[in-house]
């Protein structure tokens, strides 16, 4: 977490730059297309980037991230579908909700733990995805189709590609800024101890559990959050959004990223979308090449992304 | 009626179960002996199903089918162990995740490429109709088959795992992997061994429930999380387990999705059993295994003390 701090703020600074300039030079190129696609990767970018809040920072291998943030997606998207659109409601329930699933999904889950606790995350997020699955009223297994999109007044038209990029982009930025500084307080390194040594922890007389569950929790909110994005994006919302694979897709950007690195699942979610982007370009099959690189990435570069770009800065050595 | 329609059921979850269990027990020892998390288990599942589709359209025998698919897809686990898999073992659970991930992504994309999203396999003629069993009973030949292989591979296996030299050196590797190691067993030839077994069986229920389901691209994502679901009931790394695990969400997956409506109509208004039935059926197996991990958390066979 250090590296943040001071000798990689100039990296920061540079994405930041890049990522407000990219909706203005997409305008002038007469390519609005891509702009679209970026508020995407930025959404699975948060997505991921709240999965590694437990993955990374806690440790804690959630398989079933995918339902925290089909939650979120369903709230925004069945309130607008019941003529609620005022965004701060649907945001704010998004939220809540998701962290009200992972609050219980993780008071049972977080009891277990290693191979145990991926696959008990795994099942709630299943019963999650066949209870979606079965609520005729809003499109069982069809999904659901949104006419509008979330209504924040203030003079903010969600409708428009690039008001909506820059709002992705706020609150990304907002979330990246807030986990920085949490696993900066008292909280972040005792989650950070905990990790390292669970049974230290405890030794020392931290609450492992408590501390646990708040994490999982959070992590459940930020997931909602971006669920809650992702059906304005899209304008629609499926049960596919739950399925485990969307759960594996995440861990999958998570690790491609770099685990237990702040903005590891943001690289991830920008460079696997991409592949999947520029890849379908040329073949149908784009899939098989992926794969490709996944396994690659796996054998070559054990720590993802991030560590082969800083080698060095790592101290501790652990992912 | 009802006395038949049970009996119906319990010989349709049986035939699910033992299905479930000829995947569970492949991946069971897999995960149990290897320490290895095998997303790709499913993917095997889906080659051997188009395996069978394929040599079946080629001979013209789904007997034929059968019988190749199975040396087929266990060449083809044994060379994905020899080649990536066996460079996993020794990573963490991530990165076993991540590769064999991408794994399925690999094989459903080259099934894809050569044989196309989908493939028709029928059951052979002569076991298309249904059978008598008892007065009133009909019972479709195909699955009765079904039963009878599944019961003889379990059987089959059991005596492996349980009689042989090899099956010991399995339940070893299982039980304590460092110590069998420093026992002098030859870990690498016993984990392709296997890996291959694992593959064997895949292709079993692969082409066994293809003419059932559906032979196509995607088959395996399903069946794998149940295949999971029942080893981590059964205890990580137990054939018997595996056996009792398959069975028990066999048998409660399918009279949830026969019962449960029944019962629901008794208790609920119309409009409400008839969504609610079926949501409950599908969620019934996931909350048993939560239920399971959270009252004992290592399954309820554990193969490691």
């Amino acid at each position: 977490m250090k590296h943040m701090q001071t000798s990689r703020a100039w990296a920061w600074w540079l994405a930041a730059g890049v990522a407000v300039a990219f909706p203005f030079a997409m305008q002038a190129l007469d390519e609005t297309f891509y702009i679209s696609m970026a508020s995407r990767m930025l959404i699975y970018g948060l997505a991921a980037v709240s999965l590694n809040l437990v993955l990374g920072y806690g440790g804690l291998v959630s398989f079933g991230h995918a339902a925290f943030v089909g939650i979120g997606a369903y709230t925004v998207g069945i309130l607008i579908t019941e003529g609620v659109p005022n965004g701060w409601i649907g945001f704010a329930l998004a939220m809540a909700i998701a962290a009200a699933f992972a609050a219980v999904i993780g008071a049972v889950s977080l009891r277990t733990r290693g191979v145990y606790l991926i696959m008990i995350t795994l099942a709630f997020a299943q019963m999650v995805f066949y209870l979606v699955n079965s609520v005729k009223a809003y499109g069982g297994d069809e999904g659901l189709n949104l006419s509008e999109r979330s209504a924040f007044g203030l003079g903010l038209d969600l409708k428009d590609d690039t008001t909506f990029y820059f709002f992705v982009l706020a609150l990304l930025a907002a979330c990246l800024f807030g986990i920085h500084r949490l696993m900066h307080s008292r909280f972040g390194r005792v989650i950070l101890a905990i990790r390292d040594d669970e049974v230290r922890a405890e030794s020392i007389g931290y609450p492992v559990y408590r501390y646990k569950l708040i994490l999982f929790v959070m992590a459940g909110a930020l997931g909602g959050l971006a669920g809650a994005l992702m059906v304005n994006q899209q304008n629609y919302v499926s049960p596919n959004l739950l399925h485990w694979t969307q759960s594996g897709l995440l861990m999958v950007m998570v690790i491609l990223g770099g685990v237990g690195t702040l903005a590891g699942g943001l690289w991830g979610a920008i460079v696997l979308l991409t592949l999947e982007d520029v890849i379908s370009e040329y073949t149908i099959h784009w899939q098989f090449y992926v794969g490709w690189v996944l396994l690659a990435v796996v054998l070559l570069a054990p720590k993802g992304l991030a560590g082969l770009r800083w080698p060095r800065r790592r101290k501790d050595g652990r992912p | 009626m009802t006395g038949i329609l049970l009996l119906e059921q319990t010989l349709n979850g049986l035939q699910f179960g033992l299905m479930l269990f000829l995947l569970a027990s492949g991946l069971t020892l897999v995960f149990g002996i290897m320490d290895m998390i095998n997303l790709a288990h499913g993917a095997l599942y889906m080659v051997g199903a188009f395996f069978a589709a394929w040599f079946t359209s080629l001979t013209g025998a789904f007997v034929w089918g059968v019988l190749l698919a199975v040396p087929a897809t266990a060449v083809v686990g044994m060379l994905l162990e020899a080649t990536l898999l066996r460079t996993l073992y020794a990573r963490d659970h991530l990165s076993q995740v991540l590769a064999t991930f991408a794994l399925i992504l690999i094989l459903n994309e080259s099934v894809r490429m050569i044989w196309g999203s989908d493939l028709a396999l029928s059951p052979p003629d002569a076991l298309a109709g249904p059978v008598e069993l008892i007065p009133g009973l009909y019972y479709p030949s195909y699955r009765l088959l079904i039963i009878g292989v599944g019961l003889a591979l379990a059987a089959l296996l059991y005596l492996l795992v349980v009689r042989t030299r090899v099956g010991a050196l399995v339940r070893a590797g299982a039980s304590n992997r460092e110590m069998a190691l420093a026992m002098g067993v030859n870990i690498k030839w016993l984990f392709t061994a296997v890996f291959g077994l694992g593959a064997a069986m895949c292709a079993v229920a692969g082409a066994m429930l293809g003419p059932l389901l559906a032979v196509q691209v995607g088959m395996g994502e399903s069946i794998l999380i149940l295949a999971f679901v029942v080893i981590v009931i059964g205890g990580i790394g137990s054939i018997w387990g595996a056996f009792v695990g398959s069975l028990l969400v066999g048998f409660v997956d399918t009279f949830g999705r026969t019962l449960l409506p029944f019962l629901f109509r008794e208790f609920l208004p119309p409009q409400w059993a008839a969504a609610a039935a079926p949501a409950v059926a599908s969620i019934l197996i996931y909350l048993l295994m939560a239920v399971v991990l959270f009252l004992r958390p290592q399954g309820l066979f554990a193969a490691r003390s």
